[in-house]
């Protein structure tokens, strides 16, 4: 795949969201805030960083991402769909019958997906399964875990994390999508999370704290994951803003699990097309 | 009559596996002593991995290993495995069929004096709802041997439930077990028994008393209860009386599932032996089966009950 520059990146990351909104408007069904939260990670992760082949998603090789998150999965999705994972007609059955876009991710439907997930807190648990692997066979693959923060409630997350540091697990990373809101409300009303890179960093990780839609940053974190392989699992705690791009879905925890109508839907197609900052 | 606790056949079976083929793998939970991995983990530690007290991370790992082409079995007990895990067995096992193998001491009422809470009377109705599991509990310490041999050859999602306390050995070493397929061990007219676990033993016992007594018994090992094996439960309503015997609870273990044959396929009168939903206690493991009538005694006269039924009909 031939090297984006960083506004390539950010041209990716629009088609991202907008292709995103475009799935959950049509299904009418889904969840567009935390998706956008994290399209630019996601564009960062399928356009630049991961070593994934579409022609051959289950090359035992592969980088792994796991969407621990799974409702999100629409900005999966679309990167699978750009990258040719699937044939791009699949983007308008979204959580249709017989569909192999779930409304959760499953592995067994949908190429490239590399575990089925949907229900919170488990995906880290298998990514740690994964990194083992890889080490224990000396596989240069690694493993990358998409939480979110409300999801780092979830006692598993810990025992996941535990495990990850004992074993030394240096090619996995896990990255939060901090953007503070949950279902709800706010995590600081709900369950509070406390400063999650300070967490996981007592929990044996190497830990940074970027700004989750600077793709600049983004792209520099992952130098500095390959340049830190020191035995120790990675955590990248983004600063991020649920609905990121549509005016009135950010920082809005309504927009969590709800699908545009027809107005809602003409704005936010204004808002993404035009680049809100 | 020589005794051995099924973990122990597991433990065996497990490092002789592991020694032939280096994706077989061990996840334990810091109960590995009892769960007897500790021959695995020491010989075979690039195959082993404890994750400490942490069921539902184990088994997550678990599935992580077998996307990555591993047989990973998660070793604990009954309870843990079954109930602790529940969601996450079926989130990342079963929904996404993958190889991962549940193999749980403890099953049953046989950690009798720990006490309830250890006692597992659940776990095989529970797992028995999820699409694509595998549920077996072998008699013996041989057929546990064989069965978890089946299961590490087997592509998908097994629950294996062990003893923890020794049980009569009534198989031999050349005995074979296929997963879902009973194994019969009488073949009378009269009257049909099927058990399975712990309580085979006594189901044969009960068989041959009756055998004495003139009533032909047709005697199945089911050992494994899903998938159930349609056919030899169709063969025991030949008979039309049937008994079966579990140490489990009778709501959604062995006896529901051959009811639910029984009830859509025809005439036949079925009597469940088995915990009788209720928890248990700390006592003997004896006591506790006898709490709830599972003894080869109850078993003598409720067939003699169905009999006599049949006659008043």
């Amino acid at each position: 795949m031939k090297k984006l520059s960083i506004e390539e990146l950010k041209e990716k990351a629009k088609e991202m969201r907008i292709n995103t909104i475009n799935m959950i408007y049509e299904a009418q069904s889904g969840h567009p805030g935390g998706a956008l939260s994290a399209a630019d990670l996601m564009t960062a992760l399928y356009f630049s960083e991961m070593n994934v082949d579409p022609k051959n998603p289950k090359w035992e090789d592969r980088d792994r991402f796991i969407l621990s998150k799974g409702h999100v999965c629409p900005i999966q999705y679309s990167a699978l769909a750009m990258r040719e994972f699937f044939p791009w007609e699949a983007v308008h059955t979204l959580r249709k019958e017989g569909s192999i876009l779930q409304g959760h991710p499953d592995m067994k439907k949908c190429p490239g997906i590399d575990i089925s997930t949907g229900s919170l807190g488990q995906g880290l648990s298998c990514g740690v399964g994964m990194a083992i692997a890889g080490k224990r066979e000396q596989k240069e693959y690694r493993v990358f875990v998409l939480v979110g923060d409300g999801e780092c409630q979830e006692g598993q997350i810990w025992e996941a994390a535990e495990t990850a540091a004992k074993y030394e697990l240096d090619n996995l990373v896990v990255f939060v999508d901090d953007n503070g809101l949950q279902c709800d409300g706010s995590c600081d009303d709900i369950m509070p999370t406390l400063d999650l890179a300070d967490k996981f960093r007592a929990f044996g990780f190497d830990a940074r704290r970027i700004d989750g839609h600077d793709m600049q940053a983004i792209i520099d974190v992952f130098d500095d994951i390959r340049a830190h392989k020191m035995g120790k699992p990675f955590a990248v705690v983004m600063d991020t803003i649920k609905g990121k791009g549509v005016s009135y879905m950010e920082n809005v925890a309504g927009w969590h699990g709800m699908a545009p109508n027809d107005k809602e839907y003409e704005k936010a197609m204004t808002d993404l097309k035009g680049g809100l900052d | 009559m020589k005794k051995i606790a099924t973990r122990n056949a597991f433990g065996e079976e497990i490092l002789a596996l592991g020694k032939e083929n280096k994706d077989i793998y061990v996840v334990d939970i810091d109960i590995g002593k009892s769960c007897k991995t500790t021959d695995f983990s020491d010989q075979l530690p690039n195959q082993y991995i404890n994750v400490g007290i942490a069921e539902q991370n184990a088994c997550g790992v678990a599935a992580g290993l077998a996307t990555a082409g591993k047989t990973p079995f998660v070793a604990t007990y009954a309870v843990f495995g079954s109930l602790r895990m529940a969601e996450q067995i079926r989130q990342e096992v079963c929904y996404p069929k993958l190889n991962v193998k549940i193999a749980c001491s403890h099953g049953g009422l046989t950690p009798a004096n720990d006490g309830a809470s250890h006692q597992c009377i659940e776990d095989m109705g529970v797992l028995r709802t999820f699409p694509n599991m595998t549920i077996i509990m072998g008699a013996d310490y041989y057929a546990v041997r064989k069965l978890v041999r089946a299961a590490a050859a087997h592509d998908g999602p097994v629950y294996l439930r062990f003893t923890r306390d020794a049980v009569p050995v009534v198989y031999t070493e050349n005995d074979t077990f296929e997963i879902g397929k009973a194994k019969k061990l009488a073949d009378g007219g009269d009257i049909s028994i099927i058990a399975n676990g712990d309580t085979l033993f006594m189901a044969m016992q009960a068989s041959e008393e009756l055998k004495k007594q003139d009533i032909g018994v047709k005697l199945y090992d089911m050992h494994t209860i899903k998938p159930l094996d349609i056919d030899a439960v169709r063969e025991c309503m030949t008979t039309g009386k049937l008994i079966t015997v579990e140490d489990h609870n009778i709501i959604n273990g062995l006896g529901s599932a051959v009811s639910e044959v029984v009830a859509e396929r025809g005439d036949c009168i079925v009597r469940r032996i088995g915990v009788q939903d209720q928890f248990g206690q700390s006592a003997p493991y004896e006591r506790l089966l006898a709490m709830n009538g599972i003894t080869k005694e109850n078993i003598v006269s409720t067939a003699k009950e169905l009999l006599s039924c049949f006659k008043l009909a």
